[in-house]
């Protein structure tokens, strides 16, 4: 464990890389990102997550200068930048389909910004070569693009734009073409090298896996708006919203009323019983809230368990994924709640199938109480 | 078996329509001109036996080839020809790429309407489009009208029957030639490519020349090709657009043909004016490989 973590956004004296500043993008009548602010810190690896069409590209192509915002605007390192043109920008992206020119050998795609820039002709080589070395792909140099796979152009594509070392690299989806498995590998690659480069990150994705994986803090995005942003800890088990407690992972929602209102614990009665959960503020009775609980976190057994929670029901159906099984057990007709258990024996009988009638727990801390 | 029949299809209709073509073309520049009919000699005749056919071919010779090497009426005209469809190439790639650039920059509901604009001349028949230009062009034309009409000039200006009515009428004819496939590529551009390039620091200029323009070449040698090979042997507009003096060699073997009636002399400049093409032809071709190479 690290003594000082990195958590600048924790830090009320530091002062962000980026600012969005109540930025509107409206195209016609659409409003793509909605009076949104945000702050991103260097150093950070950011990531942009949501769904298709929430605004995550256009927020991103405002910052690269291919968008300016209709409202608002976005400072770097405390100037403005909504006048300042792509190609002055100390900025640069790297593009979900690469656009690697065609035209050119790989070497010539990396050197194609340092030409442009005011670097010397002599240091151009030797960057170019540090760049193919930084991605292994120093005996490819001479290639054309369509003469390497899929990996290592994606890995030409991220030597290309961190060529001129900008202070802040932009990635649209940059694993989306991948397959799993490389897409896993390559991630870490990718975190390696913000970490060795220093480079703030920002990345766009719909996949919240890797999102979680590479990122410092997580924004998830919805309808232009940013809905939660957070540690991809803090995203998962503290969501701040339903739309986030079901975006992110899997979840059980319960919605329900508060019928007592201690000031650390909280029942809420809803369609199958009662739930002990602890709020996160005193909720007033009578209040309409969501129970918000990850399937991992409750437990299957066939007797009345000893805890703050239990309800009994039947195996609805049981998903089997190799490592865990996801039970769907109905505790209520028509209320199915989803219980995880993870197969950590080989060849082990399962203890339950269809039909049987199973004891689901958890404990009262396990849940999260939303009013969102 | 069946393979064979199904490969040998094209073949044979190459040899039916190029190959015994050429050959009888061939044979004919080999020939002597002859007031007869046909009007050259010798013609083969099958009922003499192999001494008719030895006989037949001991009468072949290169002369027409040699009159075509002392006549400079010849060596002349391929090179006008050359030069004409060269310096008409050159402009219609100066005007039809911006055309292109321009239809693959619309908006896409109003390419389909572009394109359509680009190609509806030829619903007309070509020769009535070159009449037309007549009408345009010459010195009581709708253009010398209204431009005396506006001041401009005193007096009619002499545009029909010089090469620059050739040009225009060439320009105008083979413009849709050089703007298809130059658009076809265009269109294809990932715009992605532009944006990178100015992410990478060009301005908008330099990012049309570091990428826009390398990356349409294909299609710009296809255009270029397929406006020049035509040109150098086309005969209708210098025919009706050019004065006497406009030299072109389409020009020259339709009056071998058809006033001199000498068969022979007109065959071996169409044979030559064949030789001169091939090798544009073969150029072409090789690139067209080369760019689908590119594209696997």
């Amino acid at each position: 464990m690290s003594n000082d973590p990195f958590q600048p956004w924790e830090d009320p004296n530091a002062t962000p890389l980026i600012r969005f500043e109540n930025v509107t993008k409206r195209f016609g009548g659409f409003t793509a990102v909605d009076n949104l602010t945000l702050d991103i810190y260097e150093k950070e690896f950011f990531a942009l997550l949501g769904a298709s069409g929430c605004g995550k590209t256009t927020l991103m192509r405002m910052l690269a200068g291919f968008e300016r915002p209709t409202e608002g605007r976005i400072t770097l390192a405390g100037q403005d930048i909504s006048s300042v043109p792509v190609n002055k920008r100390d900025i640069n992206m790297m593009f979900q389909s690469y656009a690697l020119f065609p035209h050119l050998t790989v070497a010539d795609n990396i050197a194609f910004g340092l030409k442009r820039s005011d670097m010397p002709k002599s240091e151009i080589a030797g960057r170019v070569e540090e760049m193919l070395d930084m991605v292994q792909l120093s005996q490819f140099a001479k290639r054309k693009p369509h003469q390497i796979s899929g990996g290592q152009r994606q890995r030409v594509a991220l030597a290309r734009s961190l060529a001129k070392n900008p202070k802040v690299l932009l990635l649209d989806e940059p694993l989306a073409a991948l397959d799993k498995k490389l897409r896993q590998e390559t991630q870490f690659e990718l975190m390696d090298i913000q970490e060795k480069l220093g480079t703030t990150f920002m990345i766009v994705t719909h996949d919240q896996e890797e999102a979680m994986t590479v990122a410092s803090r997580v924004a998830v995005m919805n309808a232009g708006q940013i809905k939660q942003i957070a540690t991809p800890d803090a995203i998962y088990e503290r969501p701040n919203s339903t739309y986030v407690a079901d975006f992110i992972g899997e979840v059980n929602l319960i919605t329900g009323k508060i019928t007592s209102d201690t000031e650390k614990t909280c029942e809420i009665a809803w369609d199958g019983g009662m739930i002990t959960a602890q709020p996160r503020t005193k909720l007033a009775k009578g209040t309409e809230v969501c129970f918000a609980v990850r399937p991992e976190k409750i437990a299957i057994s066939a007797k009345k368990p000893n805890a703050a929670n239990a309800i009994q029901g039947k195996v609805h159906d049981i998903a089997y994924l190799g490592n865990i099984s996801t039970y769907y057990v109905e505790v209520a007709p028509g209320q199915i709640i989803k219980a995880q258990l993870a197969n950590d024996r080989r060849l082990s009988r399962r203890s339950f199938t269809w039909e049987d009638p199973v004891w689901l727990s958890w404990t009262d801390t396990a849940g999260i109480v939303l009013t969102e | 078996m069946r393979r064979a029949f199904i490969i040998s299809i094209p073949y044979l209709w190459l040899i039916a329509l190029f190959l015994i073509p050429f050959g009888i073309v061939f044979k004919l520049a080999l020939s002597d001109m002859a007031i007869s009919i046909p009007p050259y000699t010798p013609t083969l005749d099958i009922s003499g036996g192999w001494a008719g056919f030895k006989d037949f071919l001991s009468q072949l010779d290169m002369e027409n080839f040699i009159w075509l090497k002392e006549d400079n009426l010849y060596w002349k005209a391929y090179l006008s020809s050359v030069q004409i469809a060269f310096v008409s190439t050159l402009l219609t790639l100066l005007i039809g790429f911006p055309m292109a650039y321009g239809m693959a920059q619309a908006p896409k509901e109003w390419q389909a309407t572009l394109m359509m604009l680009i190609i509806l001349p030829f619903w007309t028949s070509f020769l009535i489009r070159i009449y037309a230009w007549m009408g345009i062009l010459s010195n009581e034309g709708f253009l010398n009208q209204f431009l005396l009409w506006t001041g401009i000039i005193g007096a009619p200006l002499q545009i029909i029957n010089t090469n620059l009515a050739v040009y225009i009428g060439i320009i105008y004819t083979y413009l849709p030639f050089m703007v298809l496939p130059i658009y076809a590529t265009l269109e294809k551009l990932d715009p992605s490519y532009l944006e990178a390039a100015e992410d990478l620091g060009c301005s908008r200029t330099q990012a049309f020349w570091a990428v826009t323009a390398p990356l349409s070449k294909p299609g710009v040698v296809a255009g270029c090709f397929l406006v020049f090979i035509p040109v150098v042997g086309e005969f209708v507009i210098p025919s009706l657009l050019g004065g006497s003096r406009t030299l072109m060699i389409g020009k020259v073997l339709w009056d071998e043909f058809f006033s001199n009636r000498d068969w022979p002399v007109a065959s071996a400049v169409a044979v030559i004016l064949l030789l001169i093409l091939v090798i544009p032809i073969i150029l072409f071709q090789k690139q067209q490989e080369r760019a689908q190479e590119a594209e696997t």
